[in-house]
């Protein structure tokens, strides 16, 4: 084979290719390559964290869920409660109430009764009397036999 | 094919396959054909690749940037691998040794008469003799191109070593190794000088020698069998389909290996 200076030309176009690779072809290729590794890197932790952050919340909505569902029964139950309680007292109340319009509606009963019965006593004292002076014939003073009248009328 | 009705046609068929187009003398000859065809390809390697480098988008790529970014991601990897240290230069270097030999390597694949008779036929329409014109395409068939690269090598090779070690590391590591005495140091320095020098021509003698052969064969499938040829071709085109890439890539690659040794610090 015969070397000759064909051998630097190609050197030189070599060196040339090489030093321009270098210059504009390989550092932003190569540049734009990394920056997306590292965009997607950076996606790709980023949907991790995201996911991790969803299991989170989930958790974090099931307590809360939890919660308001105990909170719900126990304020249902208090309700309950308060309900009866409720009508307890109404009843009780009605009740109390019962008892007292009974009571005076008795205790009414009691003294129109020991009116009517006092009330009585006097027409009979009167009557007695009136009878006793017809009969007697205003032989018997009704001033001086009052004492006796009235005794009389204490024993009705 | 080329000439009729000679004696000496195949051969001569095949001399004219393997001549190159020369301008001057003795050593100051050149061969139009290489250095044209080489600097057409690297300047189809720089600017198709300068192209994507410019407007590279960090976002989603188009497809030629893709292809582009999956052979610079291959040549970063092969790099990132063997070579251990920093050097900005290594990697760009061995993109383009890779891509300017693989593009090279390829013309093997254009049909070995095609662009020859073309430039016959432009050489006939300009004056010249047809026979006298001469039109090897394959750059790296031409040892002139491969040796280039490897000197090229080579002189980074002795570069660095010489700036990492300094030029007492360099030498020492010429006459102290592998027999670390004294008495054994010429000896030494033969056998280390001899593995020096094989290595750029290594990397020449094997680009060439793969190429020149697989080249020589296409030129004999279609010089000496006739109708066979369809089917030759074919079978041949599809092996070397195999070679082509891998003698770019082992051309990278043994760069890579022997810059990295001249990067190591013994």
């Amino acid at each position: 084979m015969n070397i000759n200076a064909t051998l630097l030309g190609e050197l030189i176009a070599f060196i040339f290719f090489v030093w321009f690779t270098m210059k504009y072809v390989w550092p932003p290729l190569n540049g734009a390559i990394e920056d997306r590794q590292k965009k997607i890197a950076d996606g790709l932790e980023a949907s991790e964290q995201a996911e991790k952050d969803l299991e989170l919340a989930k958790k974090e909505a099931a307590v809360k869920l939890k919660e308001a569902k105990e909170q719900a029964a126990a304020i249902i139950e208090q309700a309950k409660k308060r309900e009866a309680q409720i009508i307890d007292e109404a009843a009780d109340k009605a009740r109390a109430e019962n008892d007292k319009i009974l009571a005076q509606g008795q205790a009414d009963l009691e003294a129109e009764r020991n009116r009517a019965r006092a009330e009585l006593r006097q027409q009979v004292a009167v009557l007695a009397v009136a009878g006793a002076e017809k009969i007697l014939a205003r032989s018997i003073d009704a001033k001086a036999h009052a004492d006796i009248l009235d005794q009389l009328v204490e024993e009705l | 094919m080329a000439a009729n009705g000679e004696a000496l046609t195949t051969q001569g068929y095949i001399q004219h396959h393997l001549t190159n187009a020369s301008v001057g003398e003795g050593f100051w000859t050149w061969h139009v054909d290489t250095l044209a065809w080489s600097v057409l390809l690297g300047l189809v390697f720089i600017l198709s690749f300068r192209s994507v480098a410019k407007k590279a988008t960090v976002g989603v790529p188009g497809k030629f940037q893709c292809v582009v970014e999956m052979i610079v991601e291959f040549v970063a990897g092969s790099v990132r691998d063997t070579f251990h240290g920093k050097n900005p230069l290594i990697a760009p270097l061995s993109l383009t040794i890779f891509m300017w030999v693989l593009l090279m390597n390829f013309m093997d694949l254009i049909p070995v008469d095609f662009l020859p008779s073309f430039a016959q036929f432009i050489g006939g329409q300009l004056g010249y003799d047809p026979h006298h014109v001469y039109m090897k395409v394959v750059p790296t068939t031409d040892l002139n191109t491969t040796l280039a690269l490897a000197l090229g090598v080579f002189a980074l090779m002795i570069y660095y070593s010489i700036k990492i070690k300094g030029l007492g590391g360099f030498l020492k590591e010429l006459y102290a190794h592998p027999f670390n005495t004294p008495w054994l140091y010429w000896f030494n320095f033969i056998l280390e000088t001899i593995a020096l020098i094989a290595k750029p021509m290594s990397l020449a003698l094997r680009l060439f020698g793969n190429l020149y052969a697989g080249e020589l064969i296409f030129i004999l499938i279609a010089g000496l069998i006739g109708i066979w040829q369809l089917p030759a071709h074919f079978i041949w085109a599809a092996f070397h389909l195999l070679v082509i890439p891998l003698q770019a890539f082992i051309f990278m690659m043994l760069s890579i290996v022997y810059l990295s040794l001249a990067h190591e610090d013994h």
